[in-house]
C-alpha cells in the first residue's frame, strides 16, 4: 500500500487530544508554531446539541441510561470504555487488566472526575522516605509555578489549607457541602480524619468571557455546554484553535512515528479511519499525548534500523513501571438521612468535600498512602435505582418485599439514605508491572496491540485493608449501617482491578539515566530528542493524587521547552 | 438568581462557548429550556448507537400473552393512587419490553419467570395467571413478595426469584419517567444556584454548617465577577 505523505511540515505534531495534547497544543499554537493535532476519535464540542447528553432525562434513553452501550451509562461523555470494537488488548495468564480509551477530540477529559490535586513535595521523592520505587528528576518546586498557572488559565476550585504534601493553588471558592458531606465531616472528625473541601476544576466563578460558570446539574461527567467544567477539547484545543496555527485530524489513529536515517523524529504515519489508507505527517517535533500506554504502544510500534527495539527503548524501559491508583469501595446506609425532605442538591459533579491522606506510614504496614472521596446524595435516578426498594427495612424493622403502595413509600423513605466511599491510592511503581506489545495480535488497522501484565503486592493489599478498616469505622462513626461483608484477604481487601480507576501512568518514565528512564526531565526522548511524551507516561510515581492535573502542569512546561529549544535550534 | 436568570445565562454562555468552534449556528433558540425540543429522540446518540436501538426495537423477544401478564403485575407491583398514575399509566411494559431486549440476561429468567408464574397459577386455580381474579393473582403474590429466611415456603423460591426482577424493572421503569419523578418529588436536574442546604432541612438534621468552613465557600453574589488573585492565593474578586 503506497502511504500517502503530506508535503506540508509542522512545527510539532501532537497526537492525542486530552489533557496532555491539548495542553500542548494550546501552549506551541499560542506560541505561534504550527501545529497538527491528530487525534484517532471524531470531532467532539460539549455545546453540540447533536451530541449532548447533558440535562437529559432519564426517559429520553429507551434503557433509562443502562449501560448497554456505554459503560458508565448512555449520558457518560466517554465514547469508547473498556472495549473497542476493532481494537483489542490482551493480558498475559494471571492479570486482569482494564483498559479505559475514549475516542473523540478531548479524550477521557471530557467525562473525568475533575478531580484536580498537585502533587506534593514528599509525592515528587519519596523514595528518600521509605525506599521504594524511585525518585523523579525533578521536585516540587520545578512544577509549582506551573500548577500555579494552570489554575488560573483552567480553574479549580479549592481551600487554602496548609498542608505540606497537599499543596494549595490559586482556587476558585468550594460549594457548600451537601447534607450527607455534613454528616461525613462530623462522623470524620469524631475519628481524627480530616475532612477539607474538594478540588475539582470547576468553574464556580467567571475567570473569563469564553466560558460559563457553573449552573450546578451535578453532571460533569457529560461534559458542560458551557464549558464551565475542564475538558480538553473546549477548555484547550478550541482556543488554541483561534489563530489559524492548528489543522486538526480526528478520526487519524497514529501507528508510529517515523525517524530518519539518523534516528530523529521526522513525523507520524496514521491510518485515517474513514478510508482505512495510511497517511503521514511530517514534523520538527513529535509531542505523543496518546495516553500513557498508548504512547507507549506507539513507541514500541515505531521500530527502525537505529531503533530496532521500539523508539526510545534503548533502555528496555518503555511499557514498564505501569501503574494504576488503587482503589477499593464500600457503602452504609445512614438512618439519619431516612424521609428526606427533597431539593434540588446536584451540586457540582462530584463531591464537595474529600479526605487527603492523614496517616503516618512510618507507623503502618504498607508505605504509601490514599485520599477518600465521598459519595451519596438524592442524585438523579436512572436505571437501576429503587431497585431493592425495601432491603434497608430490615435494619429498621419494617417489612422488606411486598408490592404496592407500600413500596412507594418505601422508595422516598430510602431515596439519598446511602453514603459512599472510593479509597483511592498510590501503587507502588515496579518493573515488572508493565504493557508490552502482543506477538500475535493486531488491531482492525493492522497495528499490534498491547499486553498487559499486572499483580498487586502486599503494599497494595494492606493499604486496600486499612480502608476497609476506616469505611467501616467511618459508618459507625455517623451511626451508619455497613454495607456487605468486609473483602478478605483473598478478595484483596476489595481491590479495583489494575487500570479500572483509570490512572494509568509510569510507562515512560522520566530520570536523568538514559539505562532507567525512557524521557529526560523535559520528557523527551533520551534517544531521539525531538520526541516528547506529554501525557502521564513519564510519572515516576503516581502519588495519592489524581494524575490529571500533574499532567497538564508538565505538559505545560514540556511544551515551553519545546518552544524554547525550537528558538534556539536545537531541535 | 432565579431560574429565569440562570437560564438566560446558560444560553448566553453556550452560545458564547459555541462561537469560538462556529458551531454557534447549529444550537437553536432556548436549548437549554427543553433538550427534548433540541433533538428529539435523540439523547445524543451516536450514529452506530441510534442503529442499534433500531435494530433492536424492530426485533421482538417477549409475546402478547407475555406482555399481558407483564402488564397485570406491573399493576399489581404499582397501582395508580390518588396522586400518581399506575406502572402502566407509566408505560412500564413497553420499557419492560425494550430492555430484555437491550439486555439479554433478562431473557431466560423473563420468560422462564412467566412460565413459572402461569405454571403454578394452573395448578392452583386451573388458569392462566393474568385470567385469574384479583384475589387469586394475589394469593400467589403473597407467596413470592416476600423473603423467607427460615424457609417456611421452599416450592415459592423460583417464583420469589422472578417477583424480584420484575419488581426491579417495574420500580426503575416507574421512578425513571415524568410520573415517577413527580411521584418522588424530585427536583433536579435544571440550572440552578446552588448554595448549600436549605435552612429548614439542615435544622432538622444533627449537623451545620461550620461559619470557619462556610467562610471559605462560594458567594454566589459574585459569581459572575473574574476571579482575581493576590501573589499569596487569595481570591481578592
Amino acid at each position: 500500500m503506497q502511504i500517502k505523505e503530506s508535503p506540508k511540515v509542522y512545527d510539532a505534531i501532537v497526537v492525542g487530544s486530552g489533557a496532555g495534547g491539548g495542553m500542548a497544543c494550546n501552549v506551541l499554537a499560542n506560541a505561534g508554531l504550527k501545529v497538527a493535532l491528530v487525534e484517532a476519535g471524531p470531532y467532539f464540542d460539549p455545546a453540540d446539541p447533536v451530541t449532548k447528553t447533558q440535562l437529559k432525562w432519564p426517559w429520553e434513553s429507551p434503557r433509562r441510561g443502562a449501560s448497554s452501550t456505554r459503560d458508565f451509562g448512555d449520558f457518560d461523555m466517554s465514547w469508547g470504555d473498556w472495549e473497542i470494537d476493532g481494537e483489542p488488548y490482551t493480558t498475559t495468564a494471571d492479570t486482569e487488566f482494564k483498559w479505559w480509551r475514549a475516542r473523540m477530540l478531548g479524550g477521557r477529559t471530557n467525562h473525568w472526575g475533575r478531580i484536580s490535586l498537585r502533587f506534593g513535595p514528599t509525592d515528587f521523592k519519596h523514595k528518600d522516605v521509605d525506599g521504594l520505587g524511585e525518585n523523579w528528576p525533578i521536585g516540587y518546586d520545578e512544577v509549582k509555578p506551573y500548577y500555579d498557572r494552570l489554575d488560573k488559565m483552567v480553574g479549580v476550585f479549592g481551600s487554602k489549607e496548609g498542608r505540606y504534601n497537599d499543596p494549595d493553588g490559586y482556587f476558585l471558592p468550594p460549594p457548600k457541602p451537601r447534607l450527607h458531606e455534613l454528616y461525613y465531616i462530623k462522623g470524620a472528625r469524631k475519628l481524627g480524619i480530616p475532612v477539607i473541601p474538594s478540588r475539582l476544576s470547576m468553574l464556580t466563578k467567571r475567570i473569563n468571557e469564553d466560558r460559563g460558570v457553573c449552573f450546578y446539574c451535578g453532571q460533569c461527567n457529560r461534559s458542560c455546554s458551557v464549558y464551565a467544567d475542564f475538558s480538553a477539547g473546549s477548555v484547550l484545543v478550541f482556543p488554541a484553535q483561534k489563530n489559524g496555527q492548528v489543522d486538526l485530524f480526528t478520526n487519524a489513529h497514529v501507528r508510529s512515528v517515523t525517524t530518519d536515517a539518523e534516528g530523529k523524529a521526522k513525523g507520524v504515519s496514521y491510518i485515517n479511519k474513514e478510508d482505512r489508507k495510511e497517511y503521514e505527517l511530517r514534523g520538527k517535533v513529535v509531542v505523543l499525548a496518546a495516553s500513557a500506554c498508548g504512547s507507549a504502544r506507539i513507541l514500541l510500534n515505531s521500530k527502525s534500523a537505529q531503533h530496532p527495539n521500539g523508539l526510545g527503548n534503548s533502555s528496555n524501559v518503555v511499557g514498564k513501571y505501569l501503574h494504576d491508583s488503587t482503589g477499593s469501595s464500600r457503602a452504609g446506609f445512614i438512618p439519619a438521612l431516612m424521609d428526606r425532605k427533597m431539593y434540588n442538591e446536584d451540586g457540582v459533579g462530584g463531591m464537595h468535600v474529600y479526605t487527603p491522606w492523614w496517616g503516618d506510614n512510618s507507623k503502618l504496614p504498607f508505605k504509601r498512602g490514599y485520599h477518600i472521596e465521598v459519595w451519596g446524595g438524592m442524585g438523579m435516578p436512572s436505571y437501576g435505582f429503587a431497585w431493592n426498594p425495601s432491603d434497608f427495612n430490615k435494619y429498621v424493622g419494617g417489612v422488606v418485599g411486598g408490592y404496592g403502595d407500600k413500596l412507594r413509600a418505601d422508595v422516598k423513605r430510602f431515596f439519598g439514605s446511602v453514603i459512599g466511599f472510593g479509597g483511592r491510592g498510590e501503587c507502588i511503581a515496579r518493573e515488572d508491572n508493565y504493557c508490552e506489545l502482543d506477538p500475535n495480535v493486531v488491531d482492525e488497522w493492522g497495528i499490534p496491540v498491547l499486553r498487559f501484565n499486572y499483580t498487586f503486592s502486599d503494599q497494595e493489599r494492606y493499604q486496600a485493608r486499612h480502608m476497609q478498616q476506616t469505611f467501616e469505622e467511618l459508618i459507625d462513626a455517623m451511626d451508619g449501617i455497613v454495607l456487605g461483608d468486609t473483602p478478605t484477604r483473598e478478595q484483596n481487601y476489595g481491590l479495583n482491578k489494575p487500570g479500572e480507576i483509570i490512572h494509568e501512568v509510569g510507562t515512560t518514565r522520566m530520570g536523568d539515566n538514559p539505562k532507567t528512564s525512557v524521557t529526560n526531565k523535559w520528557q523527551a526522548l533520551h534517544d531521539a530528542p525531538n520526541v516528547y511524551v506529554a501525557d502521564a507516561g513519564p510519572f515516576v510515581s503516581q502519588a495519592d493524587k489524581n494524575c490529571t492535573w500533574t499532567i497538564m502542569a508538565l505538559s505545560m512546561r514540556a511544551s515551553e521547552h519545546i518552544v524554547d529549544e525550537l528558538k534556539k535550534m536545537n531541535i | 438568581m432565579d431560574r429565569r436568570e440562570s437560564l438566560k445565562t446558560l444560553l448566553v454562555g453556550s452560545v458564547a462557548g459555541a462561537s469560538l468552534t462556529g458551531a454557534a449556528s447549529c444550537a437553536p433558540k432556548g436549548e437549554a429550556e427543553s433538550t427534548e425540543a433540541v433533538a428529539p429522540g435523540l439523547y445524543g446518540r451516536l450514529p452506530e448507537e441510534l442503529e442499534r436501538d433500531k435494530r433492536i426495537r424492530a426485533s421482538i423477544f417477549l409475546n402478547e400473552h407475555e406482555l399481558e401478564t407483564i402488564a397485570v403485575l406491573c399493576d399489581i407491583i404499582l397501582p395508580a393512587t390518588a396522586t400518581a398514575g399506575s406502572a402502566t399509566d407509566a408505560g412500564v411494559p413497553d420499557f419492560i419490553e425494550f430492555i430484555v431486549k437491550d439486555i439479554p440476561s433478562h431473557q431466560l429468567p423473563m420468560r422462564g419467570g412467566l412460565a413459572w408464574l402461569d405454571g403454578e397459577s394452573n395448578r392452583r386455580f386451573n388458569k392462566e395467571f393474568k385470567s385469574c381474579s384479583d384475589s387469586e393473582q394475589i394469593s400467589i403474590i403473597d407467596d413470592i413478595a416476600y423473603p423467607d429466611p427460615d424457609g417456611q415456603k421452599p416450592d415459592m423460591s423460583h417464583g420469589r426469584q422472578f417477583f424480584n426482577r420484575m419488581r426491579g424493572l417495574t420500580l426503575t421503569g416507574y421512578y425513571t419517567t415524568r410520573m415517577g419523578f413527580d411521584d418522588l418529588g424530585y427536583k433536579g436536574n435544571f440550572p440552578n444556584v446552588w448554595d448549600g442546604v436549605p435552612p429548614e432541612v439542615l435544622a432538622e438534621h444533627d449537623v451545620d454548617y461550620d461559619p470557619e468552613w462556610i467562610a471559605k465557600c462560594v458567594d454566589q453574589s459574585k459569581r459572575e465577577v473574574i476571579a482575581e488573585w493576590d501573589d499569596d492565593m487569595n481570591l481578592i474578586t
